[in-house]
């Protein structure tokens, strides 16, 4: 064989192996994480598959959700960190997956653009007008993962701040830092400034959802922090959540999001009665345990399945 | 997507103010000729040391060149992890913007100094020796002159690269015409996107422009080749 054809034909086998490697963008394959019990596949005899989004908190839900169906001997089958909503919603239409743990505001936005409501239960009527006839959300949560302006706890007794209105005599001293598009949204800079009346001196514009808001917040690069409530960097690092009494970021209850065909009175039950059970702080510590702690998500939500329900 | 993208370059409130385009440019190119001087403080010395005595070429260009390896982003972020708690304020965003565009510049500046002092025609190094001057004298008086063009290669290249890569610095929430590439991802607004990306194109190229007229004047008109 001369040399030509010895590197062509290595050329060739290393393309056909790469052809056999699959699609990994491809979410009904069966190839994702958590294929528990059954595996991949439909719904067989009254499985209830649920789904996540391909976020640490949603997993854990997603996992509490698990845990208590099982205990109500309803039979569960797993497909997690799917991705963003457009896929999973896709998912719950096409019956991939039935049922998935949703947050009330962004949900609503998703379905009805229009949509104003701010304070929770106005979020969660609006929610339910605009889902479609196939879906249905059941009973809401009080735990809530929405946007929270924050600050060390040092800030906070400096300056006697309970609530985000606290913080106007003081801003015009202190540097905010959030994610690029808070300079420009309502639900940000703009927003602060005319509910809340707060100019701060500087936006520090730093990448969302990565450690460096929280890491800057700690070593008083900035002094006041766009940080989501349930994020463990919070409990971590003893930071206060400012409250927003008046609602500027719309409420993001966390809600079990179901396909009417999947829904039945034992799964409705067992779900209201974790939705009971949840509230911020709970979520929060849990959520904890997995990011910072390194615990098992499956084994995080046994736990609380069996301190919280009958 | 010409369409938004002109509209955008073409709306004057897009260039005035703090965010505007004339203040980013500004602050890109402060970080850009700060990060070259520093690389050039180093690379120089070093540079004219290997290509004039021929020693520690093969470690110092081997590392150089491994340099070109380190992934810009993954030391911006450690950088600015580590450096958090022991700098206040914007500092710890800048200086490990600054060390990443340093590590950056680094390899062009030094292969194009120490192969620009090489490459000297042995015939005019041996009629300075044959002249009577001394190792520096031939150094900085026939070796370095004879170099320039290439160096001034190297530092052509390594500004075309920093002043590229110095839109990383707004992922830290530091200036630069990075954050229209940032900002407009965040708010998906492509045109903002798009303008932006074509402004640093325009930047480089016009420094570069900028760098060859300076080149023009300082090259002795004997060794002018190539641009």
């Amino acid at each position: 064989m001369t040399r030509t054809t010895a590197f062509a034909a290595a050329l060739l086998a290393g393309l056909t192996l790469s052809a056999c490697g699959g699609d990994p963008m491809d979410d009904s394959g069966g190839s994702g994480d958590g294929g528990n019990g059954d595996g991949g596949g439909g719904n067989g005899g009254g499985a209830v598959t649920v789904g996540s989004a391909n976020f640490p908190e949603n997993v854990l839900l997603a996992e509490i959700y698990t845990a208590a169906l099982k205990g109500a001997d309803v039979k569960v089958q797993q497909r997690l960190n799917i991705g963003n909503r457009e896929t999973y919603i896709a998912g719950l239409e096409d019956g991939s997956i039935d049922l998935i743990p949703e947050y009330t505001g962004a949900l609503t936005l998703y379905f009805n653009e229009e949509a104003e409501a701010t304070e929770p239960e106005g979020v969660y009527t609006e929610l339910q007008e605009a889902l479609p006839d196939n879906l249905t959300v059941l009973e809401r949560s009080e735990a809530q993962n929405k946007d929270a302006v924050v600050v060390t706890s040092a800030t906070a007794e400096e300056f006697d701040l309970e609530s985000i209105g606290d913080l106007e005599p003081v801003a015009g001293d202190m540097v905010l830092g959030g994610p690029p598009e808070w300079e420009d949204r309502y639900t940000g800079v703009p927003g602060l400034k005319e509910v809340y009346g707060l100019e701060f001196s500087a936006f520090r514009p730093l990448a969302a959802g990565s450690n460096l808001t929280a890491q800057s917040l700690k070593n008083g690069q900035i002094d006041a922090a766009n940080i989501f409530s349930t994020d463990p960097a919070i409990v971590e690092n003893d930071f206060v959540v400012l409250e927003d009494p008046e609602n500027l970021f719309v409420a993001q209850n966390i809600v079990p999001l179901i396909t009417t065909e999947a829904n039945d009175d034992t799964v409705t039950e067992t779900l209201n009665e974790v939705s009971g059970s949840l509230d911020t702080e709970v979520l929060t510590d849990m959520l904890a345990r997995v990011s910072n702690e390194g615990e098992d998500p499956a084994d995080v939500a046994q736990e609380f399945v069996e301190e919280n329900m009958g | 997507m010409i369409g938004p993208v002109v509209e955008w370059l073409t709306d004057p409130a897009n260039w005035e103010g703090d965010r505007g385009v004339i203040s980013q440019t500004l602050a890109h190119l402060e970080y850009s000729f700060i990060a070259l001087l520093l690389a050039a403080l180093v690379a120089v010395p070093l540079g004219l040391y290997i290509g004039h005595t021929g020693r520690g070429r093969v470690v110092v260009v081997s590392a150089a060149g491994g340099f070109r390896a380190i992934p810009s982003l993954g030391v911006l972020f450690i950088a600015v992890l580590l450096l958090l708690p022991r700098l206040s304020g914007e500092a710890a965003f800048e200086v490990p913007s600054l060390i990443v565009l340093f590590i950056l510049a680094i390899p062009p500046i030094l292969s194009g100094v120490y192969s620009g002092v090489q490459q000297v025609d042995p015939s005019a190094r041996d009629a300075a020796k044959g002249m009577g001057m001394t190792g520096r004298q031939v150094l900085f008086e026939v070796e370095m002159p004879c170099a320039l063009p290439l160096i001034f290669s190297g530092m052509r290249s390594a500004m075309l690269q920093i002043i590229a890569t110095a839109t990383i610095a707004a992922i830290v929430g530091l200036g630069g015409l990075g954050r229209y590439l940032i900002d407009g991802q965040a708010t998906q607004d492509y045109a903002e996107m798009a303008s932006g990306a074509l402004l640093v194109a325009l930047l480089a190229l016009a420094v570069d422009f900028v760098f060859g007229l300076v080149q023009r004047l300082v090259v002795s008109p004997g060794l002018a080749t190539n641009g």
